[in-house]
Parts: C-alpha cells; sequence; structure tokens
C-alpha cells in the first residue's frame, strides 16, 4: 500500500458504522428475514438452523445480522455473557469499561462477561479503533443490546410464570419474581440459545445516575495475566513450525531495487526467499538463521537523491499545498477584511508543527497461517476488519477467506491503522507453507510505519481593546482539520486546511491535528491577551460561548490557584483550553525558566469532562497518559529526517517522556452524569503544548511557535 | 551451557554472542520479558542476573551461563503474586501492560535494595523505564504501595 500521496487515508472518518453493516459478513439482511421471518415469533434459534439452511455455521455470531441481539450478546448455557465487538484493546481498557456497560444494563456480574474483540470470524464489522468512538459509539450500542435482551429475559420469565412483568426484577443474571420470590436465571431461559431479536431502541437504558456497576473504578478485567507476563502480545505468540520472517528493507525512501542476489541466502538450510519487485523477505526457522539470511542477500539500489528534510520542511509543505481545502476545512463567516480594519490590534504568526513518532513499545507484529485456501492472521492493529480487506485484496481472495484477530496489543496511538507486518507475514507463510510471524524491529517502527504529519499554521488575527476578537484568519498547511474552527465567539473569520505533498508517510494519531490546530490557536489566543493586556484567563472566558468550555476552564483554574499565583523569578504561567470528539479540556502550566535559559515544566493542572464518566481510575490513567504523551510532542519529540532517511530511528536518539520528566500533575475529571459519555482517549492531548508555551511566555516574554517547543531542554 | 532461568537449569547449545532476550523468548518460551528497543534503552526487557537489573537485549547468554536469571514469569510463587505484582494489581496503573514484566523486575530489585526510597529514588532508578502511555505517576504510586512503610 502507498498512502504518501493521501495524507489523511487512514483519519478516522465521521460515519463509522452508522448504516447496516450487517452485509458485510456471513447472512445478509434479506435473507435472514426470509428464513425467519421479519416479525419475529421466537427470540431464539439454535445455531443448527443455519447450517440447515445451507449456511455455513460459524462458531460466532457473526452471521447474526448485527440488528439483532444476538450479534453482540450471547448467554451460555453455564451463564457466561459473551460480548462481541470489533473495537479492539490496545490499552485504553475498554475490554473493562465495555464490560462493565453490559453489565450495567444486563444486570449480570460483571465476572460472568467474555469480551470477544477484534476477531473478524467472530464479532460484526467495524472500521476500526479509533477516533474516540469506543466508548459512545460502541457502548451505546452494546448498551441498548443489553438492555434488549434484559428486557425479553423479563418477558420471557413473565410468559414462563403467566406473571405480570411489572413484578418482576433482573438482577445479578436472574429474572426474580418480586411478589413470589421464585427465580429463574437467564442461561435457564435461554438454553445458550442464540438472541435474535431486533434491538430495540425503546428498550430502557440505565441513566447514569442510577449506575451501579458503570460509573465506577472496576479493575482491568485480565490485569492479572499481564502483571505475570502471562499474556500473549502478537509478538511472543508462536505456532508448531513457524518461522521467522525478516523484511529486506530499502536503504531510503523511494529507493528502487536494482539487483539483489538472493543464491547465498537462499543455500542456508531451512531458509525461503520470496521476491517479487521490490520486496524479498525471508522466513527462517530461527530469527538468527533469518538475520544471517537476510546479511547473506546483496541488494543494488538506486537512491533518490535531494528529498526534503528537517531544514527546508516548512517551505515545502507550504510550496506544496494544495490550492483548495481538504476535508474538515472550515467555513468563512463575516467579513474577515472588515473584521481586521477594526480591530485596535493585529497580530499574525506562523506556527510550525514537526512530525513526530507513535512509538507503541510492543512494534507492529502479525504471525500468518495458511490452511486449506483460508489465511488466519494475527496481527497487532486498531483496524482488523481494515487489514482482512488488505489481504483480501493482496492474495485476490473473498474476505470470507480471511481471518483477522486482534489478541490485546503493546498500544497504538493512532499509529496502528495499516497492515504492513500482516501482508509480509501472510506472503512469507504463502511461499514457505507453514506459518510465519514477523516482528518489527524497533528501527522498522520508526522508519516504515507512518508519521503524525507536519505542518504549517498561519495566523492573523485582530482584537479591540474590550477583548472582543474581531477578526481570525486560520491557515493550516498538511497537519490537518481536527478542532481547526475556533471555539470562540469571532464574528468574522476564515478558516482552511490545505493537503501538502508529504515527503514522510503520514497518518492518524492520537488527537489528529486537534494538537497542532490547538498549539497554534491558543498561543495566539494568549498573544492577544497580553496585547490588550487581559488576563489570559479572563480573555478566554470572555469569548467563550460554550458552558462547558467555561466550566473546564474556571475548574483548571481554580484548582491550580490561577487567581493567586505569585511572581517568582523565572516562573510563568500559561493557560490554554480547547475540545475534541466530545472531550472538554483546559490546562494550566507552571514551567520555571533558570539564568541558564533551562526549561523546566514545574506542574501542571487540567479539567477534563467527556460526560458522565464510566470507570473514573482508567479515566485518569487515560487523561494522565494524554498529558505526558502531549508533554513529549510538546518539548522535545521531533522526526529528524534528510534524503529519504530517518536519522534518529531509535530510542536512544528518538527521546520520549520518561519518569525524570514528568512534572507534578493534578487531574480533575468532572463528572456530567447529565450527558452521554465520550471518549478520552484524544481530546486529553491537545491542552499540554499550548499551555507549556504560554508559561514559557510568561515567565520570559518569548513566544514561541515550533513543536516541539525546546528540544535541547534550553531556549534559544 | 548452562542456563539457570526461574531456578530451573536449562542445558542449551548456542553461540555466546546471543542475546539473552531471544533466548528467553524464543528458546525457552518465557515471553514476559519483551523486545522493545534492542539496546538496552526502554527496559521492557529487564531480567535480573544474580539479582542485579539487566536488559537481557543487550545482555549475551554467554555473559550469564551459570547465573542466576529471574524473568518476570519467575516472580510467582506456588501461585502467590510477588508483593510487588500484588501492589501492581491492587493500583492498576497500566494501560497496554506491555512495559509491565520489565517495569516490575526494575522495581522488584529497586524494592529489594532500598525496602523504602523516596519518591526521587524510584524515579532515579526507574528511569530506563519507557512507559510510553505515561501513567508513570500511577507506577510510582504501586512501587510506594510495595514499599515498606
Amino acid at each position: 500500500m502507498e498512502h504518501s500521496n493521501h495524507p489523511h487515508s487512514f483519519e478516522p472518518m465521521n460515519d463509522e458504522l452508522t448504516g447496516e453493516p450487517a452485509t458485510k459478513t456471513g447472512l445478509d439482511r434479506r435473507k435472514f428475514f426470509k428464513l425467519f421471518g421479519g416479525g419475529l415469533a421466537v427470540a431464539f434459534v439454535l445455531q443448527d438452523m443455519f447450517s440447515f439452511a445451507g449456511e455455513a455455521a460459524a462458531p460466532g455470531t457473526a452471521l447474526v445480522p448485527t440488528s439483532q441481539v444476538g450479534a453482540w450478546i450471547h448467554i451460555g448455557e453455564d451463564g457466561t455473557v459473551s460480548v462481541f465487538t470489533g473495537k479492539v484493546e490496545v490499552g485504553q481498557n475498554i475490554r473493562t469499561s465495555l464490560s462493565q456497560i453490559v453489565a450495567e444494563e444486563l444486570r449480570v456480574p460483571i465476572s460472568s462477561i467474555k469480551m470477544v474483540m477484534g476477531d473478524t470470524d467472530l464479532v460484526p464489522f467495524d472500521a476500526g479503533t479509533f477516533g474516540s468512538r469506543s466508548t459512545p459509539q460502541m457502548g451505546g450500542q452494546l448498551r441498548k443490546a443489553a438492555a434488549t435482551a434484559r428486557q425479553a429475559m423479563i418477558d420471557m420469565a413473565a410468559k414462563n410464570w403467566g406473571a405480570e412483568g411489572k413484578t418482576l426484577q433482573a438482577l445479578d443474571g436472574m429474572v426474580i419474581n418480586r411478589e413470589t420470590n421464585k427465580k429463574i436465571t437467564y442461561s435457564e431461559l435461554t438454553k445458550g440459545q442464540q438472541l435474535l431479536l431486533p434491538i430495540s431502541d425503546q428498550a430502557r437504558v440505565t441513566p447514569a445516575n442510577e449506575w451501579k456497576v458503570a460509573g465506577k473504578t472496576v479493575k482491568k478485567i485480565n490485569g492479572q495475566s499481564f502483571i505475570t507476563g502471562k499474556h500473549q502480545y502478537v509478538s511472543d505468540m508462536k505456532l508448531p513450525g513457524m518461522l521467522y520472517g525478516k523484511i529486506l528493507r530499502a536503504p531510503s525512501y523511494n529507493a528502487k531495487l536494482v539487483s539483489v542476489d538472493i543464491a547465498k541466502a537462499q543455500a542456508i538450510p531451512g531458509v525461503v526467499i520470496v521476491h517479487d519487485g521490490d520486496f524479498v523477505g525471508i522466513a527462517a526457522p530461527s530469527v538468527r538463521t533469518a538475520a544471517r539470511a537476510l546479511q547473506a542477500i546483496n541488494a543494488k539500489w538506486q537512491e533518490t537523491t535531494q528529498q526534503p528534510s528537517n531544514a527546508n520542511i516548512f517551505e515545502h509543505l507550504v510550496k506544496t499545498a494544495s490550492a483548495s481545502g481538504g476535508r474538515n476545512a472550515g467555513a468563512p463567516k463575516g467579513d474577515l477584511e472588515e473584521g481586521l480594519k477594526s480591530a485596535d490590534f493585529t497580530h499574525s504568526k506562523t506556527y510550525n508543527i514537526n512530525y513526530i513518532a507513535h512509538v507503541p513499545l510492543e512494534p507492529r507484529a502479525a504471525l500468518a497461517q495458511w490452511e486449506d485456501g483460508k489465511l488466519t492472521v494475527w496481527a497487532g492493529t486498531q483496524r482488523p476488519f481494515g487489514v482482512q480487506e488488505d489481504l483480501a485484496d493482496e492474495f485476490k481472495i473473498p474476505k470470507e477467506k480471511v481471518r483477522v484477530i486482534m489478541p490485546d496489543t503493546g498500544s497504538g496511538y493512532g499509529g496502528k491503522h495499516t497492515a504492513e507486518a500482516a501482508l509480509e507475514a501472510a506472503r512469507l507463510a504463502l511461499q514457505a507453507k507453514k506459518p510465519v510471524k514477523v516482528v518489527w524491529t524497533r528501527e522498522e517502527e520508526f522508519t516504515w510505519a507512518y508519521f503524525r504529519p507536519g505542518g504549517v499554521i498561519e495566523v492573523s488575527s485582530g482584537v479591540k481593546k474590550d477583548g472582543t476578537i474581531s477578526g481570525w484568519k486560520f491557515l493550516n498547511y498538511n497537519s490537518g482539520g481536527s478542532a481547526i474552527n475556533t471555539q470562540y465567539k469571532i464574528a468574522n473569520h476564515e478558516i482552511a486546511f490545505l493537503p501538502s505533498n508529504t515527503p514522510l508517510k503520514q497518518g492518524s494519531y492520537r488527537g489528529l491535528a486537534a494538537t497542532a490546530n490547538v498549539f497554534a490557536r491558543e498561543s495566539h489566543i494568549t498573544d492577544l491577551a497580553r496585547l490588550i493586556k487581559m488576563d489570559q484567563l479572563e480573555f478566554r472566558l470572555k469569548n467563550s460561548d460554550d458552558a462547558r468550555l467555561t466550566a473546564v476552564l474556571e475548574t483548571a483554574a481554580k484548582a491550580f490557584g490561577w487567581k493567586s499565583l505569585g511572581r517568582a523569578t523565572g516562573h510563568g504561567y500559561g493557560i490554554a483550553c480547547g475540545l475534541d470528539k466530545g472531550g472538554y479540556v483546559a490546562t494550566c502550566a507552571e514551567v520555571m525558566v533558570n539564568s541558564h535559559k533551562e526549561v523546566k515544566v514545574i506542574r501542571v493542572t487540567q479539567a477534563f469532562e467527556c460526560g458522565a464518566i464510566v470507570n473514573p481510575l482508567h479515566l485518569e490513567n487515560q487523561i494522565m497518559g494524554s498529558i505526558v504523551q502531549g508533554l513529549g510532542g510538546a518539548l522535545f519529540e521531533a522526526i529528524d529526517f534528510a534524503d529519504g532517511k530517518i536519522r534518529n530511528s531509535s530510542l536512544s536518539a528518538y527521546r520520549v517522556p520518561r519518569f525524570s520528566d514528568i512534572p507534578k500533575i493534578d487531574i480533575v475529571m468532572m463528572d456530567r452524569k447529565d450527558l452521554p459519555s465520550a471518549g478520552a482517549g484524544e481530546a486529553a492531548i491537545i491542552g499540554i503544548a499550548p499551555a507549556i508555551r504560554n508559561a514559557i511566555l510568561d515567565a520570559t516574554g518569548k513566544g514561541l511557535t515550533t513543536l516541539p517547543l525546546i528540544p535541547n531542554g534550553v531556549l534559544t | 551451557m548452562v542456563l539457570n532461568v526461574n531456578g530451573v537449569k536449562h542445558e542449551v547449545s548456542l553461540e555466546p554472542d546471543v542475546e539473552l532476550l531471544s533466548v528467553l523468548r524464543n528458546e525457552l518460551e518465557l515471553t514476559g520479558s519483551k523486545y522493545g528497543c534492542g539496546e538496552g534503552a526502554c527496559g521492557a526487557c529487564t531480567v535480573l542476573i544474580n539479582g542485579t537489573p539487566s536488559r537481557s537485549c543487550i545482555t549475551t547468554v554467554g555473559s550469564v551461563a551459570g547465573k542466576e536469571i529471574t524473568t518476570i514469569e519467575g516472580l510467582e510463587k506456588n501461585g502467590t503474586l510477588h508483593p510487588v505484582q500484588a501492589a501492581f494489581l491492587e493500583t492498576d496503573p497500566f494501560q497496554c501492560s506491555y512495559c509491565a514484566p520489565g517495569m516490575i523486575m526494575s522495581a522488584v530489585a529497586l524494592l529489594k535494595n532500598n525496602p523504602a526510597p523516596t519518591e526521587d529514588a524510584i524515579i532515579k532508578s526507574m528511569d530506563g523505564n519507557i512507559c510510553r502511555c505515561g501513567t508513570y505517576l500511577n507506577i510510582i504510586k504501586a512501587i510506594k504501595l510495595a514499599s515498606k512503610p
């Protein structure tokens, strides 16, 4: 796959899973209703009926249309509640939070729930785990399915007992008759059959203020397997007869393979080589043999010189920008020219955003196995169905012949949307006729995955002495359109996003371009406040007409002690706020700049609000993780590249935050039980960079405009 | 050569310059120790060699033959978690948890030498372990919970 000319080809889609994806797998909807009728007289059908009807019976529920409860939830004869979702666990702890949601609605103990995640043979189609959609969208879907199932249990028990539904109560996996004290378990009612009843929008879901299981801290449900080292990540897996794969990599981007001599490598016992165009891959019985074979290959490459580098990247992005806007390019409003003319002060700045790497601690890994024409791939990916499609395309086989399974993986942060390792392992396994595992090295992960886009953002604005922002022009080259629209009351504005010709492969990253856009916007806003000598918090509050934004600002400021800050030498204070994907954030930072111009972030206070909180501890981990990951991109992370080569492709050269980098962090989580739960993995990252930047400005008068702010720890 | 891992002696015939991590993971099927960087920069592969925390990705098997090697799999005794593991389970600080085995091994070594470390001592001692999910402050909490009061 070649993505470099399609900078946003794997940005999350907003319309993920809104349609009727049932037709993507198994039995289509029309056929289903022909078999079972539209108005279902019974709620259940034995799995055997599928094979009886001439359809291949799958072990899971993927044959059931997604409009049916049975596609999502199955109650086993032993009382185990299996929950099927295409969402995957990359550390955000949705295995736990989605279990809480189902346990809450179905009224079953959380220990009875078994989450089946990201297995394309077993779960309904899902576009992928990104865009902070798991909680609002999948959570909502499972909540409705579970509520429908709960009501069905009550109805069935009522029918069984000839009792009235309103005297019955669902509790602890049972229906209880409050008048007679009779009890019947769900598994006695369903006898392990599929739940074939349409998910009802009318089913009463439990409001957050009545939650008993959701809304509380439940520990990671398979936590023990991780802290004992027993959990098998894909890179840990091993199948009988499995070979280890290695790929011959080009010395630089856009290099062409001129000639290759594989004879010596091929002569090593047990080595299988696939050579197809520029792809040369090796499978060998041990990692060491694979490495030896790779070294034995003599390849000549023709490299492309004069490729953009750090030194000229920002010019390059502006120069190669497309003339018209990409996705999410904001619409103009009012009369910008008039707005700027009416200002007491105008201000123009250009902000530069470097490319950064996700650095998931587990690099890309995949294990592929072919059996009777069917391909099974275990892969660390945020998009199992996307990988399935890529594999089906590559080998020109129907998707039903490809099963992708995603065991809980060593994180992603938006960086594991693509199928590279899966394709490599599957190509090698096909030729070797044995299972093959490919685990990327750290250098490969840095070089051949993709990056958060670099970008240039030009902002011109006007402000009146009373704090009114009279005009706002915001032009983003290449970093993306997420959160590009201003969150403030501005009568006149022009906002646009223009994609450029990126020299590096780029794609999704936690928060997408929201980090870049909020950095530029919130830096600029503090500059405007200084121009009119207004406090940066007060200026934001004056221009906010969003009550939730105002609330996070006020909450963060209060917890930080904004109103009573001292003026110690070298210390400075900054604030920033924003909203993205349903989450609201305000961040305050204190920095200290010493006489050697070394910058230290002393403390950070962040208020975060994403509706009703599902799991407070895991939400705290998401927010803390966002702040810390954001700190890296804010202070020192940047990809160093030239002539198609990454020059800091190791963890000793590319610095990520460590224990000693972490300031004091205070997190204030605002629980809005009256609002639907939004995702929390992304919005919490956007405030930290501008808050620190504004604090450095406050301390020194120096308004930095490039991310990272202080790559060497010192102001220059 | 003989590798003494978690109290079990393994007779292996390997070139002495092979990295210990690769042998643990691929030969002995002890996959709890993780690969993260291959240069001793992230700590995901941390094991104890005669009680000293070591990066197994840059440790050759030749250099540890006959020594006592402890991996994450060797902490649990008779089905009971090591107190440090129990503290991490209780605190629940991890997200993806890929760094967890290395973090726990480093913490075990720290607390053995210094049963009640200050926060500064924890930070200094753990700085070679990266948690890319960034939940460092809750990891510190877990180590404090495992500390002697």
